[in-house]
């Protein structure tokens, strides 16, 4: 089997044919319980052995299988290796004879069990993470002669990456080493250290086995009377099966939304897949990032019976009573069990890339729906590869690295911890074309603009709407709101330019309103003592620019009092409604990011015109 | 949540994601079984529509039920239907049907697998890079009108399942394939967590799979509890004899089966005589060597 090509099979679920084991003609398969496991280890230390022999000892070969490849082996005169057996069954299922080996399931008492993925195809770590993030519970083997080596730190530090907690460590070739407790004793005890040194902290039980000869594997083996504990089977069956999703808050990650008006259809679908808990028809919702709420009105699907609720697991649709401007990546939950939302989160990482990851670039993050530029804030840590021991000053993330780092997306996003949930608490990032790592958020980490956006959420979640809504204002106006904001040092055209633009979109149409800042200091600040702090004024500017929004319109304002700098603080409090920043910069020496840039020699047309084609970009308008 | 629930729900997610990232995508519809329920999963992931065009081709030797069958279901549910051929090696004559009566070293002999190579994978290549015609359903006459799109498709929906044979349990949900169709099965993305690979260099295209956790057993269950219609040619109609897949009269044989309907068929999977056979034993091209179907694949031929 080490020598097939690498390859993972693909299954992401469980498979419950039962082909090889009658059924009553006709009558539906029992549901039993299914657990995926995966097992892993470095090369040559008894995974496809395990494989082979549980399956031979919960009599799940074929019937005479086992014997003819003994045979065959006898016949030309190599060892009997298990690992042959399941090249035969691969061949076997290459050359289209049997059916119910595609992936090799064996039975007991409890329930069945799904091996996720080939022993040999593990060995290429892509394959053994891609097989390992779809396992229940996974089985570590450990040679007891070569003791603990590269791959067995390496899959074990993955494992409790991917959050797999339910882990039997085999050490395996206990006939090799006499049956030595002390052996047994010493390479847990090393595992041990390993583990904890790297902060993976999960429960694990070590069972001493000899793969080969199957002791320990389905019943306790009399060579080592001083192992007191359970069978490894019989521990496997104690793994309790993940807790029910249904029963967690509701998270829905949008995946589209649907509107399908060829054939006359009407219905405005926000489809998803519910990764936890229940939504109900008449549930009052809320999408976050944008904070934006509106209540479901239908459960749509095709070819189903009407229902009125449905859970986690189902992708499925919703028609909302409010007709609210939500795209994909944002996640819909109760507004009492909101996800997280920020910019920052600590994460734990594996990294596959041909090419490091590296600080100051820019990659793209992939969580549930959501994709996003993704930079590393801080690196707290990287283990190297082939050792995993110490922390070493690294400055990137190697290939097969793993990393405990804070990133940075550009745009805040919805979160859970993983702990939380997982479904959306782990995410992928792309490197170029290639999906480069995958990690799990262990924290949140607070941003500069945490406080106005939790002002700004509980102020959207607590909204009173009038009676006009945010599209009828759209299809009356002709575009969606947006903020213009032309900054920059006091006497450099802001204003000029900003009247001219207001004039053009209002003599276009569009409902344009100009605001000086001198507008809001003289009025809302009129309390604030001369040497209020900067953070309050542009706190008030957002709140009358998000009240002025709200009313549908294309706002452009200039002020001197607040800078680009402000522009991430303003748009906390805005939220998901485009904004523009141009600088006004006749020095042509500012770098500061914006979205336009002119020197203030720009004829108010020429601005005009390039600030509406930035408007249509954003798609604030046609 | 049953088990074809779970299998459903997953293959709405992939077409769901597969839509979103790829602005020219279309499925392949073969008209057998499996795409069959694959034309139905795209129904219940758009919401009884299938908002991009389905791509069937035809080498010719389809069996008539086959096509009547197309185009029926075509036009009943509005699909955009587009089909491929390899005009020119029919034309020629140069097809496995045609030569099967030349002696056996003679040159123009074409063998399964090279009239396969041609009729299957080079049409298809052809059609779906817009180098070879298309023609199009015209759901108003229900006439074939050559397509004036000649754009090439880089997101292609296929049918194919793990459990089919060896070369395909080693396939992922989102698979890519190079400019000349090749597909690296050394070297393939990983898929964690249901982030699939969907960032692409141009000129690459990628295959969508999503029956690829689904069984033979699954697919028929599933038939049957959505009451999706099938081609006549699965069931006994009398004579004893049935199709287990279909594909083209001359390399295709009928298995001894009395199933006269999809409960028959799930009765013959789960315990009878087929429990242990596999599905595409009845393909005589599969039979022409080891790793046959590999080479294929690799060159495009689902
Ligand atoms: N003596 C002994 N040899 C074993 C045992 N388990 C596996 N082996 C041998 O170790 C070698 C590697 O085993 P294999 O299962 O192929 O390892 P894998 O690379 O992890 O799949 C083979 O020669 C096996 O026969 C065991 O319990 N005792």
């Amino acid at each position: 089997m080490n020598q097939s090509p690498p390859s993972t099979s693909p299954a992401g679920l469980p498979d419950s044919r039962t082909s090889g084991h009658p059924d009553p003609a006709g009558a539906q398969p029992a549901a039993r319980p299914q657990m995926n496991i995966v097992i892993v280890g470095h090369v040559d230390h008894g995974k496809s052995t395990l494989v082979g022999r549980l399956l031979a000892d919960t009599g799940a070969l074929p019937e005479g299988k086992l014997d003819k490849v003994r045979r065959e082996c006898a016949r030309t005169g190599k060892p009997f290796e298990y690992a042959f057996l399941l090249d035969a069954l691969e061949d076997e299922q290459d050359q289209g004879i049997t059916i119910d080996t595609a992936r090799c399931f064996f039975k007991t008492a409890a329930r069945d069990y799904i091996i996720i993925d080939a022993p040999g195809h593990i060995e290429f770590l892509k394959n053994m993470i891609s097989g390992a993030a779809r396992a229940e519970a996974a089985i570590l083997m450990i040679d007891a002669k070569e003791g603990v080596r590269e791959n067995s730190r390496r899959h074990g530090y993955i494992l409790g990456m991917l959050g797999i907690k339910q882990v039997v460590v085999c050490v395996n070739k206990m006939d090799l080493v006499g049956y030595s407790q002390q052996v047994f004793d010493g390479i847990e005890k090393e595992y041990r250290a390993f583990l904890s040194g790297i902060g993976a902290v999960s429960p694990r039980q070590f069972v001493p086995i000899a793969a080969l000869s199957g002791e320990n594997l389905t019943s306790r083996s009399a060579n080592m009377p001083w192992y007191q504990g359970a069978s490894m089977l019989a521990l496997l069956d104690t793994f309790p099966k993940a807790p029910d999703k249904v029963a967690q808050p509701l998270r829905m990650p949008v995946q589209a939304i649907y509107k399908f008006t060829s054939h006359g259809d009407e219905r405005r679908i926000v489809a998803g897949r519910i990764e936890t808990g229940t939504a109900k028809v008449g549930d009052e919702v809320v999408f976050s990032p944008s904070n934006k709420s509106a209540s479901i009105r239908s459960i749509e699907g095709f070819n189903t019976a009407p229902r009125d609720a449905i859970g986690a697991g189902w992708s499925t649709g919703f028609t909302l009573s409010q007709e609210i401007y939500i795209t994909r990546g944002e996640v819909m939950s109760l507004r009492e069990h909101a996800p997280l939302v920020g910019t920052r989160f600590r994460a734990n990482l594996i990294w596959l890339g041909r090419k490091p990851l590296v600080q100051g670039r820019d990659y793209k993050l992939k969580l549930h729906t959501a994709a996003q530029p993704v930079r590393i804030h801080k690196l707290l840590k990287v283990l190297d590869a082939s050792e995993l021991a110490g922390e070493l000053a690294k400055q990137e993330v190697g290939r097969h690295d793993v990393a405990d780092l804070i990133l940075e997306t550009r745009q805040p996003v919805a979160f859970d911890l993983t702990s939380d949930i997982e479904g959306t608490g782990r995410f992928v990032i792309v490197d170029g074309y290639e999906i480069a790592g995958g990690g799990i958020i262990t924290g949140a980490v607070p941003d500069d603009q945490d406080d106005l956006r939790s002002e700004a959420r509980l102020r959207d979640f607590s909204w009173i709407h009038g009676s006009v809504g945010i599209e009828d204002r759209a299809k009356r106006f002709g575009h969606l709101p947006a903020l213009v904001m032309f900054v920059g040092k006091r006497g450099v055209s802001k204003e000029r330019y900003a009247r001219a633009l207001e004039r053009a979109l209002f003599d276009h149409g569009k409902h344009a309103y100009f605001i000086d800042g001198t507008n809001v200091l003289m009025g809302v600040d009129h309390d604030l003592t001369v040497d209020a702090t900067q953070a309050e004024l542009v706190r008030r500017f957002g709140e009358v620019a998000h009240l002025l929004l709200t009313s549908g319109a294309i706002l452009v304002s200039t002020t001197n009092a607040i800078g680009l700098a402000d522009h991430s603080s303003v748009q906390a409090l805005i939220g998901d409604t485009p904004s523009i920043a141009i600088e006004v910069d006749p020095t042509g020496r500012s770098t500061a990011s914006c979205d336009l840039r002119i020197m203030g020699t720009e004829s108010d047309q020429e601005v005009v015109t390039k600030v509406i084609a930035l408007l249509r970009q954003k798609q604030v308008m046609a | 949540m049953d088990h074809l629930d779970q299998l459903e729900q997953q293959s709405v997610y992939i077409f769901r994601e597969a839509f979103r990232h790829f602005e020219r995508m279309c499925m392949l519809w073969s008209i057998g079984k499996d795409s069959t329920v694959l034309l139905w999963l795209a129904r219940k992931a758009f919401f009884g529509h299938i908002p991009f065009p389905l791509v069937h081709i035809d080498t010719s030797y389809k069996l008539p039920e086959m096509i009547q069958y197309r185009d029926r279901l075509a036009l009943e549910y509005k699909l955009t239907m587009i089909v491929g051929q390899d005009e020119a090696t029919l034309a020629a004559g140069a097809t496995y049907p045609a030569t099967a009566h030349l002696a056996a070293d003679d040159p123009r002999k074409v063998t399964r697998k090279q009239c396969c190579g041609a009729l299957k994978s080079g049409a298809l290549k052809a059609t779906l890079q817009g180098t070879g015609v298309r023609r199009k359903l015209n759901l108003a006459t229900g006439a074939y009108d050559i397509d004036a799109d000649r754009e090439p498709w880089h997101g292609v929906i296929v049918g194919a399942r793990s459990d089919e044979e060896g070369s395909r349990s080693k396939e992922r949900y989102f698979s890519p394939r190079d400019k000349n169709n090749a597909w690296d099965v050394g070297d393939q993305p990983p898929e964690l967590w249901n982030q699939f690979k969907t960032d692409f260099a141009p000129g690459t295209h990628v295959r969508i799979h999503p029956l690829l956790d689904w069984t033979e057993l699954n697919i028929w269950e599933y038939i049957k509890r959505e009451s999706i219609p099938t081609v006549s040619l699965y069931y006994d109609q009398g004579d004893g004899k049935r199709y287990r897949s279909l594909g083209c009269g001359p390399c295709q044989t009928p298995i001894e089966s009395t199933a006269k309907n999809v409960d028959d068929i799930i009765a013959e999977l789960r315990s009878g005589k087929l429990r242990n056979i596999a599905e595409r034993s009845g393909r005589a091209q599969d039979q022409e060597g080891r790793g046959g179907l590999e080479d294929l694949r690799r060159d495009g031929y689902m």
